[in-house]
């Protein structure tokens, strides 16, 4: 055993000058300041921001209203997911993929799920899968509203923000029929969901697109056209093709810079194949309609578009549901043969990445997840230097993050 | 002699006619004025709190019915009109919070300045022909010159909260107002070259006549773009969206009251709110026939000097001047807030150069129409 030895001589301090003009402070403090300068200003935007949408803290230097460099923080909601997942059983980090992208828990169980499965080869009953990705893109919309309103908030439109949390509300409900839960369910599990839809539930979300196609015009209507949102948004932290997809950027972010890639369609998996070969859903681009190809504007209007697309596949799913068992052949005690699996699902923010490694046992070797919101959160450095102080907000607020993510 | 000219420089107004009625004999004349001072002083206090709580209590049950809630529902019983008082007594019996890094005089004296330049500006405002606390020549300008003084109680809070927040928030608070303050002032011109006086009473009064026709915003095609422009005016002046940049919380935190709490914190939003009804009362003194409105126009000549008639008139400025408000709170929870580039190059592009416009046409304009030479 070390000792802890006690440091021998303490560093000196520097000694300073105070200066005659220096204020007595409360404490008894003298205050001065050594090398002013004028140029810049340092503000630390976060870990407490309103904009930053969690505790992300980003360093911002700022010469008056420009903001000449940002630099983003990460790590204040770590919870070490990954290592948790190596450690507990296989059906027991279910519920902590919810907890990283809390706004679309559904889809973080779905990849987990995916990713086992292959490596397991099990069977999915198709009701399981119809019921997957109804619940799927149901998340994926109150995903979107959460990102749209909160996007309004961040530009200073404060009542869009309850018109999505009304909807988004309703589609709580349905989750909360369904599986009990109302933002961390768990319900999507290793070889289906967690039990069958209760009676009528399919018919109220058939109501639920009903009315949210209605809704969908006031959101549009509302905020999307306003004159200042446009003016806002338009030409604001515009992102190139070609940086989308330098950065790594998926999802909404690299679809808002007119790059036509959905996981779905080109990687699809469960019956994705399926619905887009039947022509189900579009995948809407960015096209610089208010102004360049790729800015703020954009990448919300792509979120938007997105939302009645999930609708007309969840239309799909509803007509081609059959009875039947919602669990494939799972044991109680999971035991996964050994291999090795990675699966990127088509999470509202991006390309969620799971890959998990099995030794043949009832514990996850690796488990390690390729977060969307983690990976776009990095082009921010190089978007915010030249804009304005409130575009920088707009822009931080157009990548989506949701901090349980990029930290998990 | 001491008799008429401290009466004038109270403005000889309701009260102290008032104590000088019920007065009894021997008290000296000063203190019949002194005491009307203080009077109106009282009444303005009450009323600018009254008025003040009333449009909390009405700006949480507009944003509330607009965004799909009910808002302040218990407090008091009938639809949560108590709550402002709650929230009062709960704000006065926080802790006195002042940064350690403040400047602590200037920290305490910015919710003081900025409260003060708000009942300033008050005094100059008529509620009714015989109403007022002081009637002066150039009432409009007075509280122009008063509600600007709050700038600078919003500059020194931001600057004495040492933080860089606050400091932002002064910042665009001053770029601001220095912007707006031109459109707000030019703007009005183009009324009071109809009205020819700065006197808010006179205004008022020239605005009579059957269900509004007066009313100046109908004199002339140029009163209505003026309007327009000193109702945009109005709202960077008194920070309301979409110009709220100094607090903007999404980007500032709260602005320059970042570092504020409790009463303190609570005098600036008095006085934002206090500056919605002096403004609005501004406009509908000089755009929408002041305290005149059919009601008032149904009392015969012979009534209008009788307390009843002052009340309706008093009535109406009130309520012309809520609806004013219920504008500018409507505006705030639909519209997104603009950027500062963009509200600069609004306010020194757009709004200045058409408000001169506006005074270069209308003065054509009563020239060639009425034919008084100006």
């Amino acid at each position: 055993m070390s000792e802890i030895k006690e440091p021998t001589e303490l560093p000196t301090p520097k000694t300073v000058e105070i200066p005659e003009t220096a204020r007595t402070l409360p404490s008894g403090e003298r205050e001065f300041m050594l090398d002013v300068s004028t140029s810049d200003l340092e503000i630390n935007m976060g870990p407490q921001h309103p904009a930053t949408h969690g505790v992300m803290r980003i360093l911002i230097r700022t010469d008056g209203e420009v903001v000449t460099g940002g630099q983003v923080h990460l790590g204040y909601l770590h919870r070490c997911a990954e290592k948790i997942g190596e450690n507990v059983e296989w059906l027991q980090y279910l519920p902590y993929t919810d907890r990283y992208d809390y706004l679309s828990a559904m889809n973080n169980n779905l990849g987990y799920s995916l990713a086992v499965e292959e490596v397991m080869g099990v069977e999915i009953p198709r009701r399981a899968t119809m019921l997957r990705t109804i619940c799927a893109e149901l998340n994926r919309i109150g995903s979107h509203l959460v990102a749209f309103g909160t996007y309004g908030l961040d530009i200073g439109a404060f009542t869009p923000f309850f018109y999505c949390f009304r909807e988004r509300e309703w589609m709580m409900a349905l989750f909360e029929k369904i599986c009990g839960a109302r933002l961390t369910y768990s319900y999507i599990r290793i070889g289906g969901v967690f039990n069958d839809a209760p009676t009528g539930w399919l018919k109220e979300v058939e109501r639920f697109c009903d009315v949210f196609e209605e809704k969908w015009q006031e959101y549009y209507d509302l905020l999307a056209v306003n004159h200042i949102f446009v003016k806002r948004t338009a030409d604001i932290g515009v992102i190139s093709p070609e940086m989308a997809v330098d950065y790594g950027l998926t999802g909404p972010m690299l679809r808002g810079s007119g790059i036509d890639f959905d996981l779905r369609r080109d990687v699809p998996y469960m019956a994705y194949d399926e619905i887009s070969k039947a022509g189900v859903f579009d995948v809407p681009v960015g096209r610089g309609e208010k102004g360049t190809l790729g800015d703020c504007w954009d990448r919300v209007y792509v979120r938007l578009q997105e939302m009645m697309e999930s609708i007309k596949i969840i239309r799909w799913c509803l007509g081609e549901i059959e009875d039947g068992p919602v669990i494939g052949d799972i044991p109680k005690v999971l035991k996964v043969p050994p291999g090795e699996a990675y699966v990127g699902i088509e999470n509202p923010r991006g390309e969620l990445g799971h890959y998990v490694l099995s030794d043949g046992g009832k514990v996850a070797k690796r488990c390690r997840v390729r977060g969307p919101s983690f990976c776009n959160v990095a082009i921010l450095e190089a978007l915010l230097p030249g804009t304005f102080l409130a575009d920088s907000v707009a822009i931080i607020g157009s990548t989506d993050v949701v901090i349980g993510e990029t930290d998990r | 002699m001491i008799h008429s000219s401290l009466l004038a420089s109270s403005g000889g107004n309701v009260f102290s006619s008032l104590l000088q009625g019920v007065a009894p004999e021997g008290v000296p004349i000063w203190a019949i004025s002194l005491g009307a001072a203080f009077l109106g002083v009282g009444i303005l206090v009450a009323f600018v709190s009254l008025v003040a709580m009333f449009s909390v209590w009405l700006e949480r049950k507009v944003s509330a019915h607009i965004q799909c809630r009910y808002g302040p529902m218990y407090v008091g019983g009938w639809h949560g009109w108590a709550q402002t008082i709650a929230d009062g007594v709960k704000l006065l019996l926080k802790e006195d919070l002042i940064p350690l890094g403040a400047d602590r005089p200037l920290f305490m004296l910015a919710p003081a300045i900025v409260l003060g330049a708000i009942f300033g500006a008050l005094v100059a405002l008529p509620l009714a022909p015989g109403f007022f606390f002081a009637d002066v020549d150039m009432g409009l300008f007075l509280i122009l010159a008063f509600s600007s003084l709050t700038t600078i109680g919003v500059v020194m809070a931001g600057w004495a909260s040492n933080s860089k927040w606050s400091l932002y928030g002064a910042m665009r608070e001053a770029a601001q107002v220095v912007a707006y303050e031109i459109p707000l002032g030019v703007s009005l011109f183009v009324p009071l070259m109809v009205a020819g006086t700065f006197s808010l009473t006179e205004a008022s009064a020239a605005q009579s006549g059957w269900f509004g026709m007066h009313w100046f915003i109908f004199q002339n095609p140029f009163m209505l773009p003026a309007f327009i422009i000193f109702f945009i005016a109005a709202l960077a002046e008194t920070k309301r969206a979409p110009f709220d940049l100094p607090e903007a919380e999404s980007e500032l935190v709260a602005g320059f009251m970042t570092e504020y709490s409790g009463i303190r914190w609570s005098f600036f939003f008095m006085e934002e709110y206090a500056a919605m009804f002096l403004m609005s009362a501004v406009g509908t003194i000089f755009f929408f026939g002041g305290y005149h409105s059919p009601l008032t126009a149904m009392f015969p000549e012979s009534a209008t000097s009788g307390v009843l008639y002052q009340l309706v008139c008093a009535g109406t400025i009130i309520v012309k001047s809520f609806a004013g408000v219920f504008v500018m709170m409507w505006l705030r929870w639909t519209l997104p807030r603009m950027r500062i580039d963009q509200v600069m190059s609004m306010g020194y592009k757009y709004l200045t150069p058409l408000a001169l416009a506006c005074v270069l046409g209308a003065a054509i304009w009563e020239t060639i129409f009425t034919g008084d030479s100006l």
